[in-house]
């Protein structure tokens, strides 16, 4: 059994995470780890081509060149979405070399991964560290993955990379476009995809660097967001992508007025706040209720004159849009959903592509989540005290990555437009199955019945005193919301067994998942 | 001997309602078996429920299954009843949820009516949130909106609907069906608080009598204390033409509508936007409400991506004399009633109107006069509805004259 204690969030967490020592959540801001960064190894260009060319013949080659061996841990990541072919190639490879027990540290697994169930229980991954969408979440839910999941934020990635807490031995990227020298970029080529920034943190810490590209072109590749130095070996394959699973045609508002209502509140908010003045910033993800909060903004925008500093966060057609009609200087972009964004990224010097280093990471000198005015966010559930959960849902089912979810939570404000309740299960709640967000980082919910301030914020509260907004406190809304569902849930039937550790922004344990029942 | 009924839809896509089948046995009691989405959470509470309720229904020996998708416990109640009673037609009990508070609030006469929301009456969860983009109505369709061979699901969802769903400030109305069907409706629906009876396709001031008469009739046997009133909607060459005779049928009648589609198809000419066609029965039916003394309210835009179109409707709607519009989708309604609102032009001409004839009254004198122009009464009478309007609206606030305030038109 692993041993588990109380943490300063009144969460039981393991204290040993797959052999290793965790340290618990001790609050925000509170832990400071002492030492020195992680560094790859010394090398000489005298172990690589004059030439410049780092070609290896195929992926299975160029992992034996690597090194390979069983317990290694390999990282991916998730730029191409749903439409990523590489990472089951390399997965596939290695069993082809008879490797075992490896862990695989993906920035996150999507449905496409899949098949990797069956190398899981053949014993090919030992465990995955990485947030788990779809099907892999469920299959860690139910307790038959081996080693204990560990789900971190994309800047909590880069600071476990980072600080030491997760070594990669071997990262392999995929990359939209390279050349045979190992520089990268992800904004042009057949599965183009955006930007490469969840990639970075490997190319810089990894001992191995594997750049897989099927569009090589001769060096230089420019730009170049993954630089060659840092890279061993390139290998290149017919297909790295599905281009209609990487980034959409088009993204979809949303359609629902119920959505439509909360997106519309939550720009209202925003403008009573006095949160949407010249040279404002904020973050809006692709989700359909964040691009409407957008396009409500955009219009108040329009109809006030004020232009923003910077949007942060994954770009799309609406805030392409506002870029080129100059609503804002800049776009931020951590993740590109749509061709326009793709296109704008490449084109536009006022786009520019981030990482989580510059945008996320807690153990650097500042990161740019911080300098946001307003960030609007999803969530699965949020408590009386604010607390969020964006992984789990209320039957304490596993099946949503962290993203950089929890590193928005640094902004000035963080709103989490939520609807109160999804068909009967009620989104307020008394304790959420699992926390990622602590309330206090928490400042405002708005839902299609009303919006809830943190009572700690009387700031915002203040400048809201005489609005027109249904303004109104997180109980009374919890209490509407079981009126009509016909009361609280019942608590997930859950097991003692932990399948996965959820770490806060610093590496620190801030609670961990249990095993699903039935 | 064993009978078999079912009620909702098991269909992939269905969500926030459910399946519910009940087979009537001669022996063997109750076996129930429950499947839900939200079974961790709520499974203990439906089977409860659903118990509870075979138990009200008075059945001893069934076997009844239930699929759900997430309903709430009024779609579990209603689904349940109409199960049973497709298993059992002379089906005498019912399963009637407790009136909550917010159910409880009486029809008003006099309102605004700018807008009002149609709900398909087999639809319960387009009801639950309906409230929360503040239409001035909502009504609850048990007529077009609701295919042939659900309107008995209908009516067991909208009476419940009518004692649990809170709509806010909104008006709560019922559209029954037409000739003795929505006679029977009214059984169904009268005794649950209705604010407006929505009466389809008069031609003949007779039908607004027989559906007051059965009105009457069901609050007197329940003792139901509150107001009904009756909209008659216009949907026929020989409905337009009886305007005036079928908005003063009934002291119960508080507004006129006209529907066009029926309308059109009857007259036999293709519905353009531009709506010549339908001029003469829209005027028709402004003049025969006003005539009478009720509210002319004008027929659905049914393009809902078309919000411009929306808006050129509403103000070609106001300048013919409607007060209200019908709408399909929520996005609608915060477009209607900015469009009936008062313009900022015609707000402060009203307040300037009305503070001169309040002073010429005050000061005894019998002509009151605005710069170099004289006023009459008629467009005193005007003013004062502008502003009545634009009160009951927020565009003004109710101490205008205090504050010097002008009011602001959204």
């Amino acid at each position: 059994m692993t041993k588990l204690v109380e943490n300063a969030a009144g969460r039981l967490v393991p204290v040993e995470i797959n052999g290793t020592p965790a340290v618990p959540y001790q609050g925000v801001g509170r832990y400071r780890p002492q030492g020195r960064k992680a560094a790859p190894p010394i090398r000489s260009c005298a172990d690589y081509p004059a030439d410049g060319d780092k070609t290896a013949p195929d992926l299975k080659t160029a992992l034996q060149r690597a090194g390979l061996r069983d317990g290694m841990t390999i990282g991916s990541h998730h730029h191409l979405r749903n439409g990523d072919l590489v990472a089951n190639q390399v997965f596939r490879a290695a069993a082809a070399l008879g490797v075992r027990d490896l862990r695989w540290v993906p920035s996150a697994a999507f449905p496409c991964h899949a098949p990797l169930i069956e190398l899981l229980e053949n014993g090919v991954i030992h465990h995955i560290e990485g947030s788990m969408n779809g099907p892999l979440g469920d299959y860690c839910s139910q307790g038959r993955m081996r080693g204990m999941g560990v789900l971190r934020s994309h800047g909590g990635r880069w600071q476990a990379i980072q600080d030491g807490e997760v070594h990669i031995d071997i990262a392999v990227i995929a990359a939209p476009t390279a050349d045979p020298f190992g520089n990268a970029t992800g904004d042009r080529g057949p599965a183009a995809c955006g930007l490469l920034g969840f990639a970075l943190a490997d190319s810089l810490y990894a001992d191995h660097v594997i750049v897989v590209t099927d569009n090589l072109v001769p060096f230089p590749c420019i730009p170049w967001q993954i630089q060659g130095n840092n890279v061993d070996q390139v290998v290149v394959m017919d297909r790295i992508g599905d281009a209609t699973k990487i980034v959409s045609g088009t993204t979809e508002i949303t359609k629902s007025p119920d959505r439509l209502l909360i997106a519309e509140l939550t720009a209202r908010f925003c403008d009573e706040a006095g949160i949407v003045r010249d040279g404002f910033s904020f973050q809006a993800g692709a989700g359909g209720t964040a691009l409407s909060f957008a396009l409500f903004l955009r219009d108040i925008m329009r109809e006030r004159r004020i232009k923003a500093r910077f949007v942060r966060g994954g770009s799309t057609q609406y805030l392409v849009d506002m870029l080129e009609e100059g609503l804002t200087d800049y776009i931020l972009d951590g993740q590109t959903f749509d061709l326009a964004g793709v296109r704008s990224m490449r084109e536009n010097p006022g786009h520019v592509n981030t990482s989580p280093f510059t945008s996320y990471n807690w153990h650097g000198k500042g990161n740019f989540a911080s300098l946001l005015d307003a960030v609007v966010l999803g969530a699965t559930e949020v408590d009386v005290g604010f607390n969020a959960n964006v992984v789990t849902h209320s039957d304490g089912r596993l099946l949503h990555g962290i993203g950089g979810w929890m590193n928005c939570l640094a902004g000035r404000c963080t709103i989490l437009p939520v609807p109160s309740f999804r068909d009967r299960i009620p989104v307020l709640v008394d304790r959420v199955t699992t926390l990622c967000g602590p309330g206090e980082l928490i400042d405002v919910v708005v839902t299609e019945r009303g919006i809830a301030v943190n009572p700690q914020r009387r700031d915002l509260l203040e400048k809201l005193r005489g609005s027109s907004l249904p303004l109104r406190g997180i109980r009374d809304l919890k209490a509407e919301v079981e009126e009509i569902v016909g009361g609280p849930p019942a608590p997930p039937a859950l097991g003692e067994k932990v399948v996965a550790a959820v770490k806060w922004v610093d590496g620190t344990v801030i609670d961990c998942i249990r095993e699903v029942r039935g | 001997m064993t009978s078999r009924g079912e009620a909702g839809s098991r269909d992939a896509g269905v969500r926030s309602d459910c399946w519910i089948s009940v087979e009537l046995r001669d022996g063997g009691g109750l076996e129930l078996t429950v499947a839900s989405k939200v079974a961790s959470m709520y499974g203990a509470r439906i089977r409860a429920q659903i118990e509870a309720g075979c138990r009200a229904l008075g059945l001893e020996h069934a076997r009844v299954e239930v699929d759900d998708k997430g309903a709430v416990p009024f779609v579990l109640d209603a689904r349940l009843e109409c199960a049973v009673r497709r298993a059992d037609p002379g089906l005498s009990r019912v399963l009637l949820p407790d009136l909550r508070p917010c159910c409880a609030g009486p029809a008003v006469r006099r309102r605004l009516r700018r807008s009002r929301l149609y709900l398909p009456g087999s639809q319960p969860k387009l009801f639950l949130n309906a409230g929360l983009h503040l239409p001035d109505g909502v009504i609850l369709d048990l007529e077009d909106a609701v295919a042939p061979a659900e309107k008995d699901a209908a009516r067991a969802l909208v009476r419940n609907a009518l004692r649990v769903v809170d709509f806010g400030a909104a008006e709560r109305m019922v559209r029954i069906n037409q000739g003795e069907r929505g006679l029977e409706d009214l059984d169904w629906i009268v005794p649950h608080n209705p604010h407006v009876i929505l009466v389809p396709k008069v031609e003949d001031p007779a039908q607004v009598r027989a559906v007051a008469a059965r009105v009457a009739a069901i609050r007197k046997k329940t003792k139901h204390a509150g107001d009904i009133f009756l909209m008659p909607i216009i949907e026929s060459a020989l409905g337009a033409w009886r305007a005036f005779e079928i908005a003063a049928a009934d002291p119960s009648v508080i507004a006129l509508a006209v529907g066009l589609e029926d309308y059109t198809a009857d007259i036999g000419a293709p519905r353009t936007l531009e709506g010549r066609e339908s001029f003469w029965a829209r005027s028709q039916v402004v003049n025969g409400a006003v005539a009478a003394g009720v509210q002319p309210i004008d027929t659905v835009f049914s393009d809902v991506a078309d919000e411009a179109g929306l808006r050129a409707s509403c103000a070609e709607a106001k300048a013919l004399g409607f007060v209200g519009k019908g709408c399909i989708h929520p996005r609608q309604i915060a477009v209607v009633h900015a469009a009936f609102a008062p313009t900022p032009d015609e707000l402060a001409k009203a307040q300037r109107i009305v503070r001169a004839y309040e002073e010429a009254e005050a000061q005894g004198l019998g002509v009151v006069a605005l710069g170099s122009k004289m006023i009459d009464a008629p467009v005193v009478k005007r003013a004062e509805g502008v502003l009545a309007t634009a009160l009951a609206a927020g565009l003004l606030p109710a101490d205008w004259r205090e504050s010097g305030n002008e009011g602001v038109a959204r």
